[in-house]
């Protein structure tokens, strides 16, 4: 068998063997639903519910996405700004820290006073999806090699010039690397915010569906929209990571593939 | 140092040039050294000489802590100039046409109006056939005339060249060496190259200037008048004994270091 088919049989391998060990104890020791509920059943309430699931899904899908890109300009458009000049950068980028290190589970409560439910969910995900994008793409800003800075200069290159011709593509693999994180931490954000105001009980997103279940004892639901949100967060992985590789592939070290 | 005219016909001159850094390293002292238009010389000296710095306060990247640089033929020199690394220094995402058109796009020219001038300039290079590649594709010695090929592109007065060829190894040197010949010959521009190759320097130019340890200035002054530069010039014993020549000079010049700060 080739390596490629191991590497994908393997993991599956692994889940299937998971998959049977849960629904060997949950059968063998008759553990009841509301405890925990067999695969098989989870995979029913999935098929049964799946028109809640689905609108849910695409809710807390709108906000990551949402939040994601408001990370990405934010974030760059910060980067690029401290990049221009020193004092802006001194005098702001600790309340970027600020904002990261304080856990958005603590911000998120404040933030459901003071905004409309959907804002606040949306200023959630941003929070944390923006750093990475900032730090990444500060420092991709600042690793340009000095030589060709050198080079622009003696040919009489603007700052806008420099920006663009050297500098932001310098910035790209960091900035891709960013967003990858990003992505996962948007939908984070977005999950912790729902289920802050889930229990103001307006939400309609997956975590909120898993708040509101929990509640219900509704326990095989909550199996059901854990499910869905792995599957979306390493779909949205997926796809940055398919982006970046897209970008990247024909100048990167990190893209490119090597042959022996 | 007394400030003389400088004679016609020099396209750059440095007057008693000090740079000192930040950091209290005096890297040049007392630098004079005028550049005659059209010649070929190289700046000969052992590591951390200062001869990087003359060559950055030549291109403006740098400014002297003392002295004068001038251009007696006026600004458009200034203005024409065209450096060449010791590292080939390419974009790695753009390809190879996009590197050398860079200078150009710079000016705010396009790609479809310099197009001829940069197939013009790789076809000269020996590089026709990699226009659409990217550098991480080419060899090393591919890549430094991609270099040299972006420092040519706007037909530059003044080429200044950063011992570009001290990181390849001896038979692309060679190469490298008897193409820059060339076209230095056909181009008719000022070349000032920094090494710290005897051979090199020797092979090259027609004028080896030998320079001090740190802090740098001119030690010795060195005419190579042979004509011809090819294989046959490399195994003369012509070549080998202004190397020795050139040797000699350059270890003088480290040993009067102590001297030199005065």
């Amino acid at each position: 068998m080739s390596e490629r088919a191991l590497r994908i049989m393997l993991p599956l391998v692994v889940l299937a063997l998971g998959v049977l060990v849960w629904d060997l104890v949950v059968r063998l020791n008759g553990i009841p639903p509301y405890i925990l509920p067999g695969p098989g059943l989870v995979l029913a309430t999935l098929v049964s519910d799946w028109s809640i699931l689905w609108s849910s899904l695409l809710a807390t899908l709108e906000t990551t996405f949402e939040g994601l890109a408001l990370a990405v300009i934010g974030g760059i458009g910060l980067a690029v700004l401290f990049n221009q000049s020193r004092w802006i950068e001194r005098s702001l980028y600790p309340y970027a820290v600020i904002l990261q290190v304080t856990p958005v589970v603590a911000i998120a409560p404040l933030l459901l006073i003071y905004l409309p439910q959907q804002g606040a969910v949306l200023a959630c995900a941003w929070i944390v999806a923006f750093f990475p994008v900032l730090a990444n793409t500060t420092l991709g800003l600042n690793s340009i090699d000095h030589n060709l800075a050198d080079l622009l200069r003696l040919y009489g290159a603007s700052r806008a010039q420099v920006l663009w011709e050297l500098k932001l593509p310098s910035a790209l693999p960091h900035m891709l690397a960013g967003i990858r994180i990003a992505g996962g931490l948007s939908l984070i954000g977005a999950v912790v915010a729902e289920i802050a105001a889930g229990s103001a009980g307006a939400g309609s997103g997956l975590a909120y569906r898993i708040a509101e279940s929990g509640y219900r004892l509704n326990i095989p639901r909550m199996f059901a929209a854990l499910l869905l949100l792995s599957i979306a967060g390493i779909v949205i992985f997926a796809l940055l990571s398919a982006l970046s590789q897209l970008a990247l592939r024909r100048w990167h070290e990190s893209a490119v593939t090597r042959e022996a | 140092m007394t400030t003389h005219p400088a004679p016609v016909g020099n396209l750059v001159s440095l007057q008693g040039v000090g740079k000192a850094f930040a950091t209290g390293t005096l890297a040049l002292d007392g630098l004079s050294l005028d550049v005659r238009a059209g010649e070929f010389v190289s700046l000969l000296g052992p590591s951390g000489c200062g001869k990087s710095t003359a060559l950055r306060i030549m291109a403006g990247l740098s400014e002297p802590s003392r002295g004068t640089v001038a251009w007696p033929g006026g600004g458009d020199a200034r203005r024409r100039i065209g450096f060449v690394f010791q590292e080939p220094t390419l974009m790695p995402w753009a390809t190879v046409a996009r590197n050398v058109h860079l200078p150009f796009r710079i000016a705010g020219i396009g790609y479809a109006e310099a197009a001829s001038r940069v197939n013009e300039t790789l076809k000269r290079v020996g590089l026709a056939d990699f226009a659409d590649a990217y550098p991480r594709e080419l060899s090393g010695g591919m890549k430094m005339r991609v270099s040299i090929a972006r420092a040519l592109v706007t037909e530059p007065r003044l080429l200044l060249m950063d011992e570009p060829f001290a990181a390849l190894d001896e038979i692309t040197r060679f190469r490298l060496n008897d193409d820059l010949v060339a076209l230095w010959r056909e181009l008719g521009m000022t070349v000032v190259f920094v090494t710290h190759s005897v051979f090199e320097s020797v092979y090259l130019s027609q004028r080896v200037v030998v320079m001090t340890q740190r802090p740098g200035r001119v030690s010795a002054e060195l005419a190579i008048e042979a004509p011809q530069r090819d294989a046959r010039f490399r195994t003369s014993a012509e070549y080998a004994a202004l190397c020795r020549v050139a040797s000699d000079a350059l270890a003088e010049a480290m040993s009067a270091r102590t001297g030199a700060a005065a």
